[in-house]
């Protein structure tokens, strides 16, 4: 009787000193001075640009830390108001959009989605997060593919004008054929964001597809350029994004009553815009890829990015 | 930018910490009072004297494992309950990394974790942010304060800014002194204007230097809401060297101190004592910013210089004044309203100082001077 309670006795104090020990170590390298907590900071990409010249800085993974950023912007109570066009054919890739978005897509945060359609039967049924909204809007079809993404720019325009103003303190207009693999979040915010092309980001800019026929409104001259910025992702404040799509669309008009049109559309008259009213924050190619199945040195993680699509089969036209 | 304290997010992996402490400092104690009362039971039932002696050992042990665990559990509690703030607007209680200046291979790092660009010379093109602004006819108030004898470095400072601070844009100075007399005469470009602002003498340089964040908010209360975009507050002890332009702009601006830039968290010299509003525990910091320079929209420098004189108040009113007067407030200010944008080293230097790789240009930087001979009091 007397061994086995001595064992036991030892064994206790063992165990107790032990997990003594281990929790003491666990808890001091935590709260501070050890674990070289000083300097590593394993922050701070230096094989990609991180900030531009007008000093906007460019989001790549590693140049921020999602902890904190979230942080600041739950103080702040915000709503992100994200617009998606689906029209004809291109119902089939909401589902594969709204189920990737309620995974990656500012998960956490308030976001309301307003999608626009000429099928709303067609709208997939995807159970959405809490304090995520969702609202279908009904669109006349269009025969022209290029026409349908145009005529985004006036519909923004006039969405903001109506409806959000009060309801949304941040917008960004996607591309509705693309999916999300990976955390995109309030990192992304800004006054006004442009998201790098995904075929451009590494290559000179006298190979960027900007409109050069003075004749068009989107008219960017030789040796005159930032960067290429894909038209579609981008977003920003109410007022900004307002500004953006207001002017992009006065802009095609005029192009349209002087029967031309740019060589890739609003995109064209996107790049116009962003040369002239500097984006005040850039989205690397992480942010729009090409597709998940290609991959490219620096862009260590693909967040969202166009899935593979027959577009003769999708399109209305050719 | 009032904030609930309720939205305070706390790391999960520090409140598990805690949880996990509590209940094992909790388990501890009550296995070490079971033990005493089992070995309590066999004490009475009479075993021989070896039994007996290594039982009254392992009895004193376990009450001393006891005691020390209750106190253990007390130090927590009272330790996390000091950390807690209870003031809204502090509520960026993480605990994550210090963010490097300058990388390990030694370039320095252009943005910080929340994505603030850190303003070096190479990371901009002065000629490309310049006509930004200069669409925006934009306004620029800037504040020193030159009391007593600090009136002898006006001179310099004005003359080296009308070389270098934001040439070709609108500039108000703001200047407070005690003796408007002693204020040089310096010719100042187009645009660019000075107003004198007669303030009262005092006799600790301590005293002055808490007093600039009160005047710096009525004086934003009372003027520059109409006459001014951005602000900027200086030291007067310091000269221009090189340019300080409109890629310095932004909602809020702090600058990092050249003293501190490549110290770890815990030497910052920080106020440390938790009865001061401008304690910042051990754990947190990301920035040694300087309080010679504060920036921004005219909005955001009014909070920040009314929160300070707020807390500055609080400390007062308890005898304490912190370890670095007010630029002790400016920095927990910082860390809990992260400015959005930071500049380097380049834009606040101190003459005393070799130079170093990574500061390429000095562009504003603290004269060298004689204490003794300045200061009103040592």
């Amino acid at each position: 009787m007397t061994m086995r309670l001595r064992q036991i006795f030892y064994v206790f104090l063992l165990g107790m000193f032990v997990g003594l020990s281990l929790s003491g170590l666990i808890y001091w390298g935590f709260t501070s001075i050890w674990f070289g907590n000083h300097l590593t900071g394993n922050l701070g990409r230096t094989d990609v640009a991180s900030v531009t010249p007008w000093l906007a800085p460019i989001v790549w993974e590693g140049t921020f830390d999602s902890r904190v950023i979230d942080s600041i912007y739950k103080q702040q109570n915000i709503t992100i108001a994200t617009t998606v066009f689906a029209l004809g054919k291109y119902t089939r890739f909401l589902k594969d959009f709204l189920e990737s978005a309620e995974e990656h897509y500012f998960v956490g945060f308030r976001v309301h989605f307003y999608l626009f359609t000429d099928q709303p039967e067609e709208v997939p049924n995807v159970k959405l997060g809490q304090e995520r909204y969702l609202t279908v809007k009904t669109l006349p079809s269009m025969n022209r593919w290029q026409d349908i993404s145009m005529s985004r720019m006036e519909i923004l325009e006039k969405l903001i004008e109506n409806e959000l103003a009060s309801e949304a303190d941040y917008i960004f207009c996607l591309d509705v054929d693309t999916k999300f693999y990976g955390r995109w979040g309030v990192e992304s915010l800004g006054r006004l964001v442009g998201v790098i092309h995904p075929w451009f980001f590494n290559v000179p800019r006298f190979l960027f597809t900007y409109e050069h026929r003075p004749k068009s409104q989107a008219y960017i001259p030789a040796g005159k350029g930032d960067f290429y910025y894909t038209g579609a992702a981008f977003g920003g404040s109410l007022k900004d994004v307002h500004n953006l799509t207001k002017t992009c669309r006065e802009q095609m008009n005029i192009d349209t009553a002087n029967s031309i049109e740019a060589l890739w559309h609003e995109e064209s008259h996107l790049n116009k815009y962003f040369l002239y009213n500097k984006p005040s924050k850039l989205l690397s190619p992480e942010y729009l890829w090409r597709d998940i199945s290609m991959s490219s040195g620096s862009v260590k993680i693909i967040r969202f990015s166009h899935v593979a699509k027959n577009n003769a089969e999708v399109r209305p036209n050719l | 930018m009032a904030s609930d304290l309720s939205v305070c997010h706390l790391g999960l992996l520090h409140i598990l910490m805690k949880v996990n402490f509590y209940l094992f400092f909790l388990a501890l104690t009550g296995f070490s009072l079971t033990g005493h009362s089992v070995l309590r039971v066999t004490k009475d039932t009479k075993p021989n004297s070896e039994m007996m002696k290594f039982l009254q050992n392992a009895n004193t042990l376990l009450l001393v494992v006891a005691v020390v665990s209750l106190t253990g559990l007390i130090f927590l509690g009272y330790s996390s309950t000091s950390l807690r703030y209870k003031e809204k607007r502090f509520c960026l209680k993480l605990s994550y990394k210090q963010p490097s200046v300058v990388g390990p291979d030694g370039k320095v790092v252009p943005v910080t974790p929340w994505l603030s660009p850190i303003v070096w010379e190479g990371t901009f093109d002065p000629l490309l942010i310049d006509s930004i602004y200069r669409q925006q006819n934009i306004t620029i108030a800037t504040t020193v304060f030159a009391l007593g004898k600090y009136t002898q470095f006006l001179k310099d400072f004005l003359e080296s800014a009308e070389q270098n601070y934001f040439v070709g844009f609108r500039v108000h100075y703001y200047l407070f002194t005690d003796q408007p007399e002693q204020v040089p005469e310096v010719k100042l470009g187009e645009e660019r204007q000075l107003t004198v602002l007669k303030v009262p003498s005092s006799n600790r340089w301590q005293e002055i230097t808490l007093r600039r964040m009160e005047k710096l908010e009525k004086l934003i209360e009372s003027r520059l809401v109409n006459e001014a975009d951005y602000v900027f507050s200086l030291d007067v002890d310091t000269k221009f060297y090189g340019r300080w332009g409109a890629e310095s702009l932004g909602r809020l601006i702090g600058v990092i101190h050249p003293g501190y830039y490549q110290t770890a968290r815990e030497q910052f010299p920080y106020e440390r004592r938790p009865e001061s509003q401008a304690f910042i525990p051990y754990a947190e910091g990301d920035y040694y910013y300087g309080g010679a320079v504060i920036g921004g929209l005219v909005k955001d420098v009014y909070e920040a210089a009314k929160t300070c004189r707020e807390q500055l108040d609080i400390d007062a009113a308890k005898s304490i004044e912190a370890a670095w007067q007010e630029e002790s407030h400016l920095n927990k200010y910082f860390l809990y309203n992260k400015p959005s944008k930071v500049l380097s080293p380049e834009y606040l230097w101190q003459d005393f100082k070799p130079h170093t790789n990574e500061v390429k240009i000095i562009r504003f930087s603290q004269v060298i001077k004689n204490y003794a001979a300045v200061r009103p009091n040592p």
